[in-house]
């Protein structure tokens, strides 16, 4: 890691509330531009949850509520000025689930350039072909992109399902357990991915997989029934771990 | 005392017997409809039944001609799915996505129930309040004509189409609802690109089998529709649709008669309108179901 790294998102005494329970409790950490940061931890332990905080997406359920500051680029995310559409532009999310819209593969991957008002075809074409070689699915998709994307296998999905987060150009991209229902050659090919697509993005990445966050993160943070417990690079957590609580997990002794 | 084998094998027996008789008296009732309106076609042919234009079945000599009816049942049908398609898809969207869980429990009961509202009260609700509204405010003869018959008879497809597209719309799965506004999409855009398109097969449905209802409906077209067996040439003309002649016509039809044999090949055209609907709902319904996380 060179010492030119720059703070992309920082978060400052996030807590964040389903109605009354308190699911993530005073989380402050900070995420670096064109990095791997990978989220682990046993199911319920807010990675996910938090994840969706980034791009606002726990806005859709109701009586949610956050306290704290989450800055991308050091403007709040949270303010009541924010427009809550653009913020979903700069930080783009891939899902647990491949989840394409019923249409074409070519309409899946415009379809976010074209709700954000593109109309010049050229462009939408080209910038089609760009995400979906980007996502390393072109070759298998390039003869047949006006066919319905749910004829894709899982993994086809998924990966398409990168190349339409990556046509808005965002800078930022999470993912929520990408390659959880897939089987380990998609997954190996997730994992490339992401290898390739932190030199344009930086990358927010939820995992169950120990060996994935090891594999493709950069830094790796741990949370613990909502709370942070620690976070560092990749390497610090996974061979010499401050708290017992860490290593615990790491190795494998619960979660 | 029996064995519980025994038991069993007469639950079972039980079951099939009465399963059978209520789909073999539907059958014979069928059989019965088909054996008392086919014998018309000898006195005139399926071409001259279906395309006449006179209906006159009682004049000397009589005419068979159900074009008549047949438009005034199709005007209807279609003016009244006109009418309740946006306002049945339109509260459909409204309760699946924009009002509060609260809400949405009051209000989908309501309307569920109010399918249920007997259509002679709704034919009565026309006949002394739409029809001298509709006479006085439009300077029309007479208020009971084809437009009047097409609201009533869309407000009773309304509940239908709107209960049958809630359901399709509310179980669009919440990842592609997430994966539209994920990419920067408003609720509307996601609304109209994503949550309509994936729930079109039941919306379709609903809209099918609203229109089954529709053209099937008797009672209300028998009060409201002004009951004249000419063409329209307006909506404001007054119609009489197939079910409304027969109801108004079979107790006067002699048994056996030509006219009577008219107006049961009157119900089987209506039968195989209602059947044709039913497939076609049918066959969307199960042939444009999506795979995947589109899966209805």
């Amino acid at each position: 890691m060179g010492s030119e790294k720059r703070v992309k998102i920082s978060v400052q005494n996030l807590n964040f509330y389903y109605g009354d329970f308190h699911a993530l409790h005073d989380i402050s950490m900070d995420m670096y531009e064109n990095h791997v940061t990978a989220l682990i931890g046993p199911s319920g332990c807010g990675k996910s949850t938090f994840l969706r905080c980034i791009n606002r997406m726990n806005d859709l359920i109701l009586g949610t509520r956050v306290e704290g500051k989450l800055l991308l680029d050091g403007k709040d995310l949270y303010d009541p000025k924010v427009d809550v559409v653009e913020v979903r532009r700069k930080v783009g999310m891939v899902f647990q689930k491949p989840n394409p819209f019923p249409k074409s593969i070519f309409e899946n991957v415009a379809y976010g350039l074209r709700v954000n008002g593109v109309k010049d075809k050229k462009f939408i074409a080209h910038r089609v072909e760009e995400s979906l070689k980007m996502a390393a699915i072109w070759d298998e998709v390039k003869d047949r992109l006006h066919s319905s994307a749910l004829g894709l296998s899982g993994g086809q999905q998924q990966r398409l399902c990168i190349a339409r987060a990556l046509a808005m150009e965002p800078e930022v991209l999470l993912m929520d357990e990408p390659a959880s229902a897939l089987d380990p050659i998609a997954t190996q090919k997730i994992e490339d991915l992401i290898f390739e697509l932190k030199k344009r993005f930086t990358i927010v990445i939820v995992t169950h997989n120990m060996q994935q966050a090891a594999r493709v993160s950069d830094y790796t943070a741990f949370f613990y029934m909502g709370r942070l417990v620690e976070v560092d690079t990749t390497d610090v957590i996974f061979t010499r771990p401050k708290e017992k609580q860490t290593e615990d997990y790491i190795t494998g002794r619960f979660g | 005392m029996l064995s519980r084998k025994q038991k069993d094998f007469l639950v079972k027996s039980i079951f099939f017997v009465i399963a059978l008789v209520s789909i073999l008296i539907l059958f014979l009732i069928m059989f019965y409809l088909f054996r008392e309106g086919l014998p018309i076609f000898e006195v005139v042919s399926v071409k001259d039944f279906l395309f006449g234009r006179y209906w006159y079945p009682t004049s000397d000599p009589p005419a068979f001609g159900i074009f008549p009816l047949l438009v005034g049942s199709i005007y209807v049908t279609a003016l009244s799915t006109l009418i309740a398609v946006p306002l049945g898809v339109m509260t459909a969207i409204y309760l699946a996505e924009i009002a509060s869980p609260a809400l949405r429990n009051i209000v989908k009961p309501i309307v569920e129930l109010l399918a249920g509202m007997p259509s002679v009260v709704i034919g009565f609700f026309g006949m002394v309040v739409v029809a001298p509204f509709l006479q006085n405010y439009l300077d029309l003869d007479s208020g009971l004509n084809l437009f009047n018959a097409s609201l009533m008879l869309a407000f009773m497809s309304v509940p239908t189409i709107c209960s049958i597209s809630e359901d399709a719309i509310f179980s669009v799965p919440r990842e592609l609802k997430e994966g539209s506004l994920a990419l920067g999409a408003t609720h509307f855009q996601t609304i109209v690109k994503v949550i309509i398109p994936a729930s079109l097969s039941g919306i379709s449905t609903s809209i099918i089998l609203g229109m089954s209802r529709a053209i099937g409906e008797t009672m209300v077209v028998l009060m409201v529709a002004g009951g004249a067996a000419m063409i329209p040439e307006s909506i404001f003309d007054p119609v009489r649709p197939m079910p409304a002649s027969i109801a108004a016509e079979m107790a006067e039809a002699p048994f056996h008669s030509n006219h009577y044999y008219a107006l049961f090949a009157i119900g089987i055209v209506l039968f195989l309108f209602t059947l044709a609907f039913n497939m076609i709902a049918d066959h969307i319904s199960h042939k444009y179901r999506q795979v995947g996380a589109a899966t209805l």
